[in-house]
């Protein structure tokens, strides 16, 4: 491990125990035996396939945000848009789904649906992007907005159009886009953690062997570094926002394609800001981003789990601790000298 | 519809509806001005709003609760600067957590203090009254006393110093941290009450009930070039926007009822991508 990698993991380690230590707290709180709120947690979930298939399926999500999320962030910006663009990727493949010939294979179903919802998260993240290289709009607050106005239209579009019989469900996506699901004791897990994967290996080869991983991250340090060699910063941003938004947007596959197979209001919700946990415990690293989207996921999942002593506040709560603690402990950890060797 | 915004009643509302976004967007300024990034505004105005609809429940009265909610906002004010300028952290990132533990810690706090994660009980409120809510005052003063004080006192000029030039304040033996830490307890404070307004207009707190009006203040702050009362005169545009989407959702016109409640954020949206800012940040803002 080279020093900068042990800091980070350091890093993520100090932001995880003082969350704990601060859930722990909570529980006091609340009245009830932290020791027994963590244990069950752990051991239900362990227990319980369908409550481990759960964490998976919150994982899958998770995966796919967080790397959305860090992507943006190796570049310099904060994308905090992913709630608006998960809602986007939702509906265009749902609709894309829905809209296919029945009879369509999974071999082009699929595809179609993936590149669906990736060009809706896209298009969204895109236009955050190009706001701020073109127009200097901080994308903090062009991605609030759009949240809001995308939550809005996705509704009106849902009543206007797709919902049927006074449901809050459009129409079922075809037999060949459907992701089959793992099989965990019922739960929501599906194929589509394949895909989140497969998007963490790739972004990780990206991002450490290639020009462009290297220009994003030039772009993220030192904008006028980057400049000055011959790096398009305003390109780079929308590119990268772009990118980013489509990762969001493929979150769409586990829940459209691989558990409710249509557009259903409120699908994926909240996955985008828990998404910008998961980027700061995971470092901003695709590998820490895998493994902190199991850990979220595990926290969001347990916290349901132990619902019946626990309230499920609690670990809302600590979603936004862990990343009041990352922050602190980051830097904190850069501060301290390099131990001899 | 005209007629409905040509009224008397009409201009109160939008000048009530005002009061949160303009406190807000005032904080903003003062914060900013001083050199700190403040995205955490958002949770100023959830946290005084949660404060002050709770302790105005507790105690049986409205006005113990708005100095609560300033208490409360002064107190995340604390928490942002002792993160970004104590402990070095980013300050974008430090805003944005806050404003997502205020979102989550809320929703504890009521379940812990009720039993219930949604809603607090309802307690005194100030209902649609314009001048006998103190909050208007608050709002009216401060949007006139912050710029005076900008120019006109230690604190302003300081804040300011802070802001464009720590250097030269620490060449007078100034500490750029205190003045800092000053401005961001005074707009915490403004801020918390604009939250005050948010929940004791109607008594009650609502999980998530801020619904962005700190971002959209955040972008008045900047379209007004970081000065604290033309950012709070833009903020009677927001206001503007949201009581005419208000409006619009109510009388039944041919605007659909999802979208009329959107006016206010398509308006922040367009401001800042049409005019961006019509003055430039504080020099030194962000850096530490």
């Amino acid at each position: 491990m080279t020093s900068n990698t042990r800091r980070e993991v350091q890093a993520a380690m100090i932001a995880l125990l003082v969350s704990v230590a601060i859930g722990s707290l909570l529980a006091l709180g609340v009245g009830v035996s932290p020791g027994k709120m963590w244990w069950e947690m752990l051991e239900r979930t362990a227990s319980d396939p369908y409550l481990f298939g759960q964490v998976l399926y919150k994982a899958t999500g998770l995966a796919l945000c967080g790397l959305a999320v860090a992507l943006a962030l190796d570049a310099g910006l904060f994308n905090i848009g992913a709630e608006g663009q998960i809602t986007a990727g939702v509906l265009v493949c749902a609709t894309v789904g829905a809209a296919l010939p029945d009879a369509t294979p999974a071999i082009l179903a699929i595809p179609l649906c993936l590149a669906a919802a990736a060009a809706g998260g896209g298009a969204v993240g895109g236009l955050i992007g190009v706001l701020r290289a073109k127009r200097g709009a901080h994308e903090v607050i062009t991605s609030i907005m759009l949240n809001a106005i995308i939550a809005g239209v996705a509704l009106w579009v849902g009543n206007a159009v797709l919902f049927r019989g006074g449901t809050t469900r459009g129409d079922a996506i075809v037999a060949g886009a459907e992701l089959p699901e793992l099989g965990l004791g019922g739960s929501s897990a599906n194929t589509s953690l394949v895909l989140a994967a497969l998007a963490v290996i790739a972004l990780a080869w990206v991002r450490s062997r290639t020009t462009w991983g290297h220009a994003w991250r030039a772009v993220g340090r030192d904008p006028a570094a980057a400049r000055s060699v011959g790096i398009s910063v305003a390109r780079v941003q929308t590119l990268v926002m772009t990118a980013s938004g489509a990762l969001a947007g493929l979150a769409a596959a586990n829940f459209v394609m691989g558990h409710k197979h249509a557009f259903e209001e409120g699908l994926g919700r909240n996955t985008g800001f828990l998404g910008i946990s998961v980027a700061l415990l995971g470092r901003s690293h695709p590998f820490g981003v895998a493994i902190a989207a199991l850990v979220i996921g595990f926290l969001s999942q347990g916290g349901l789990a132990v619902g019946d002593f626990v309230p499920k506040e609690l670990t809302e709560m600590l979603q936004g601790v862990v990343v009041l603690a990352v922050a602190g402990a980051s830097v904190w950890i850069k501060r301290q000298p390099e131990p001899g060797r | 519809m005209i007629e409905t915004i040509l009224t008397i009643a009409f201009l109160a509302e939008v000048l009530r509806i005002s009061v949160p976004y303009a406190l807000a967007a005032i904080c903003g300024s003062t914060t900013e001005r001083a050199g700190v990034i403040d995205l955490a505004l958002e949770g100023k105005l959830l946290f005084g709003a949660f404060a002050a609809a709770t302790i105005a429940h507790a105690t049986d009265s409205a006005y113990i609760g708005v100095a609560g909610g300033m208490a409360a906002g002064a107190a995340v004010a604390a928490l942002q600067i002792w993160f970004a300028l104590r402990l070095g952290a980013d300050q974008v990132i430090v805003g944005v957590a806050l404003n997502l533990l205020a979102l989550g810690g809320t929703r504890f706090l009521l379940q812990l203090f009720y039993g219930e994660g949604t809603n607090s009980p309802r307690g005194p409120a100030f209902g649609d009254a314009v001048a006998t809510n103190p909050i208007v005052w608050i709002a009216v003063i401060a949007t006139a006393g912050v710029a005076f004080a900008f120019v006109r006192t230690r604190w302003g000029l300081r804040l300011r110093a802070a802001g464009d030039r720590p250097e030269a304040l620490v060449t007078v033996g100034v500490s750029p941290f205190r003045a800092r830490l000053y401005a961001a307890l005074v707009g915490g404070a403004l801020a918390g009450a604009g939250g005050a307004q948010i929940s004791l207009s109607v008594g009650v707190f609502s999980a998530d009930m801020s619904g962005g009006r700190g971002y959209m203040a955040l972008a008045m702050v900047i379209l007004a070039g970081w000065r604290p009362a033309w950012a709070a005169i833009a903020c009677v545009g927001v206001a503007c926007a949201s009581a005419i989407g208000f409006h619009l959702q109510i009388a039944g016109s041919s605007i659909p009822p999802e979208l009329a409640p959107l006016l206010p954020y398509v308006l922040t949206l367009l401001v800042l991508v049409i005019f961006g800012s019509l003055g430039k940040p504080p020099r030194s803002l962000g850096k530490i």
